[in-house]
């Protein structure tokens, strides 16, 4: 009985000496196992990303000056070479109720900073990136379509079969800034044009807008452009123009402001009208 | 069996001579293998390699060969994975609830559902594999999996659950596999082989019964809690997303409770197809439908108060968001289905047992105007009228479409009537309506979990720019492999039956002279097998 009991003992001083150490070790070993396992399983992260720098690139479409012509749609696929059957950046014409007047409204995808999709992913293929954009590697997902069913902007579209491919878009290097070759059994979207981007140009749907709808910038700069040269300051734009996010309610945070079919802030009809109670 | 090979059977017996009457009852499908057994087998792999041709047309052009596209980007296969897993549930609730609440009445029917269970999740965790746009890429599930994912979560689950399925289906299995490997020596040398193995050395001393009682007790409370996660992390994969129609709190008991209703109906019909093909009349009692009758009326009340309360919640408020998909499962496209869930599916299976546990409405067979056969033949009169209302259009003042109506609803009431009036002839049946009301839940479960998928994915935030694109209608690829996946199901269910008996020879035999530990696994264990009466 006494081994026993000393045995007991011993075992547990032994188990609990045992946990300590697994437990002041287990971070040390995991920052030197972790990487290791990680390069082993993941080779290089995904490729052709140059990460985003110092920057937060974001969007802002007045939908006021919208024809729906679908210029930026057509600029986006010439650019991306999109599949047929995809609009990355698509118009919708929308109506809520009868007695709404219609409208135009661009939907590309809206980077959100709380993203749906990336928190659904299951392999890491889409990810959030430090400049706001979210990017797909379609070199990791295995085409679950479970950020399609998470997104609520419906901004994503799946490869049902193998892409038309063109000689031009074959010879192209695959990156997670260009996707490109198309490939079949994956999700594609809307990239904010990282490419054009890193070169200081507009996205190809901002600088294919005829009417200037589209304004791109960085929310670090607190600026953002159109297709005409106009630049306006971020701040300034989003309080003045009433600016408002899709489906604000829903959380996403996204990074497309939309200006609303007419301009109404309240801040600037106070100052024509002042709100009689006030007066 | 019917059809026996002659000679095989007397070969068999021969090594079977020292067994009694009963043990021989249950052990005969297993020894006695006849052409029907390799008819099965070929019709049900036959299914099985069209579903697999279909994969292969699939795997060779894509998915888009289903008839799912951007807008509805999920169909049939989520359906069926949602179906199989749901199914897959009867094996905790049979092995697990009622071992841990002391029914004796489950020793019979406990290996049924636990192969229902093993055989449903084989499939099930097949189909998202299937649904996937790039199979082969499958391991990145494993070599980048993200916790935050509910998909990670679902193979978690499922592969625990999988894997404690399959120890809980194989534990109690022990004796049964060595009384094979002592008694059925003219076995094929490679089932021989897998009794050999699958007894681990089983010799029935006291000590290994205790232990294998201390196990299977073990395992009826690991087991619950996993098989609840499992159906929960399920529908987190729709409620985890924004979209009106999943965006909802009850979805993780909502579908625990459809999904242990399927599967005790699914037992229910397990019981009625094994009882008569394997002639086990003298085990599977109606006692024994009965209590199955009373489960699977709980279960089918539950999942229909949960559909009232996901349904009238939303519908009382009418938030836009949600109104389209409502409308859609109300009075548009998915309206018949919707109904045909829960009046076919739910209501009507519930009158159906109720009606089995009380005492037989004999008055109604004296209602000369509630005759069955002249009611069946009138709905029928009135729905071929209702084809053609121009004919009867003279007769009457009133016009085409409103003739049509009228003609369609007295069909339905008449109908009505017919099921009305059917019920004394079903009460002095009640296998047949068990088999009627346990079908309909099934059914009721693969079109529901159908209506769950699809109608809220062709509603979305945005609205559609057409029609066309919104629409699902799933392919002959998709309907193969889902009958694929269906006969794989049976093919595997029907293989155990075969290869082990279905009804768990030493615990129906003889577990009813052992003491059942019910309270605690400690010292009742101890206690020498003895004491303790029979259940009836």
């Amino acid at each position: 009985m006494t081994d026993q009991k000393i045995n007991r003992r011993e075992f547990l001083k032994l188990a609990g000496l045992g946990t300590a150490a697994a437990v002041i070790a287990a971070p040390k070993v995991g920052e030197v196992v972790g990487p290791a396992i990680r390069s082993v399983l993941r080779g290089s992260a995904h490729p052709g990303d140059s990460g985003g720098g110092n920057h937060r690139w974001l969007m802002v479409i007045d939908l006021a000056r919208c024809d729906g012509c679908g210029a930026c749609t057509d600029a986006c696929s010439a650019m991306h070479m999109v599949p047929t059957g995809q609009e990355w950046i698509k118009v919708y014409k929308m109506q809520h109720v009868t007695l709404e007047s219609s409208y135009f409204f661009p939907r590309p995808c809206m980077h959100c900073d709380n993203p749906p999709c990336v928190n659904v992913c299951p392999v890491d293929a889409t990810y959030k990136r430090s400049d706001g954009l979210v990017l797909v590697d379609q070199d990791r997902c295995i085409g679950c379509r479970m950020c399609m069913a998470a997104c609520p902007y419906s901004a994503r579209y799946f490869n049902w079969a193998e892409p038309p491919h063109t000689d031009q878009e074959l010879d192209q290097d695959y990156s997670v800034e260009m996707n490109m070759p198309h490939r079949k059994g994956v999700v594609e979207k809307c990239l904010f044009c990282p490419s054009l981007t890193k070169q200081g140009l507009l996205p190809a749907c901002v600088s294919g807008c005829p009417m200037g709808t589209i304004f791109f910038g960085d929310e670090n700069e607190d600026a953002v452009t159109n297709s005409l040269g106009e630049t306006h300051r971020l701040s300034e734009l989003l309080v003045e123009g009433a600016a408002e996010r899709h489906l604000e309610e829903l959380g996403t945070e996204p990074r497309v402001w939309y200006l609303p079919p007419r301009t109404m802030s309240a801040e600037t009809q106070s100052e024509v009208n002042p709100a009689p109670h006030q007066g | 069996m019917t059809t026996t090979i002659a000679g095989s059977s007397k070969k068999a017996t021969d090594g079977l001579a020292t067994l009694n009457q009963q043990e021989r009852t249950l052990l005969a499908p297993v020894v006695k293998w006849g052409r029907g057994v390799y008819l099965t087998i070929g019709a049900l792999g036959a299914i099985v390699l069209v579903g697999i041709y279909a994969y292969f047309v699939q795997w060779r052009t894509g998915l888009s060969v289903t008839g799912m596209r951007d807008t509805v980007s999920w169909g049939l296969y989520i359906t069926n994975f949602v179906f199989f897993i749901g199914i897959s549930h009867v094996g905790a609730l049979l092995s697990s609830i009622l071992r841990l609440t002391g029914a004796q009445w489950r020793h019979p029917i406990t290996r049924m559902a636990e192969a229902i269970t093993f055989a449903a999740l084989l499939m099930g965790a097949l189909m998202p594999i299937i649904d996937l746009g790039r199979p082969e890429r499958v391991l990145n599930l494993l070599l980048h999996g993200r916790l935050q994912s509910p998909i990670l979560w679902d193979i978690l689950s499922i592969t625990t659950y999988l894997t404690g399925s399959t120890i809980f289906l194989l534990l109690p299995l022990i004796p049964d596999m060595a009384l094979l490997r002592d008694k059925f020596i003219q076995a094929p040398l490679w089932r021989r082989w897998i009794y050999k193995f699958f007894s681990f050395g089983w010799r029935g001393t006291p000590e290994q019964h205790i232990r294998l009682e201390r196990a299977m007790n073990a395992m009826a409370i690991l087991i619950l809690p996993v098989a609840i996660m499992v159906h929960t992390v399920v529908s987190w994969i729709f409620a985890m997303t924004l979209r009106p129609g999943w965006n909802s709190t009850i979805f993780g008991p909502y579908f625990v409770a459809g999904a242990l209703a399927s599967g005790a109906a699914s037992v229910v019909l397990a019981m009625v197809v094994f009882r008569k093909m394997y002639h086990l009349e003298d085990f599977i009692t109606v006692s024994h439908f009965k209590k199955m009758a009373t489960l699977v009326l709980t279960l089918d009340l539950t999942y229909l108060y949960f559909n009232i309360s996901e349904y009238v919640t939303l519908a009382y408020k009418m938030e836009l968001t949600d109104k389209a998909v409502l409308t859609d499962l109300f009075s548009g496209s998915f309206a018949g289905m919707f109904w045909l869930t829960q009046i076919l599916g739910l209501i009507v299976p519930a009158f159906l047992l109720v009606f089995s546990m009380i005492k037989p409405i004999t008055w109604l067979k004296r209602i000369r105007l509630l005759r069955p056969i002249p009611l069946a033949a009138a709905a029928v009169v009135f729905l071929t009228a209702s084809f053609a209302p121009s004919l009867l259009q003279p007769l009457t003042s009133l016009n085409l479409a409103s003739l049509e109506f009228g003609l369609r609803i007295g069909a339905i009431i008449l109908a009505g009537l017919f099921a009305f009036s059917l019920i004394p002839w079903l009460q002095a049946r009640p296998i047949v309506l068990f088999v009627i009301a346990a079908s309909l839940i099934v059914i009721q479960a693969w079109v529901k979990r159908f209506i769950i998928v699809v109608p809220v994915l062709e509603h979305p935030f945005l609205p559609n720019t057409t029609l066309a694109e919104a629409l699902y209608r799933p392919t002959w690829v998709e309907w193969a492999i889902t009958a694929g996946s269906m006969a794989g199901f049976l093919l595997i269910y029907f293989f155990i039956s075969r290869m082990v008996p279905i009804v768990s020879v030493w615990e129906t035999l003889h577990g009813r002279k052992a003491a059942e530990p019910v309270q605690g696994f400690g010292p009742a264990l101890k206690q020498p097998a003895t004491a303790s009466s029979p259940e009836v």
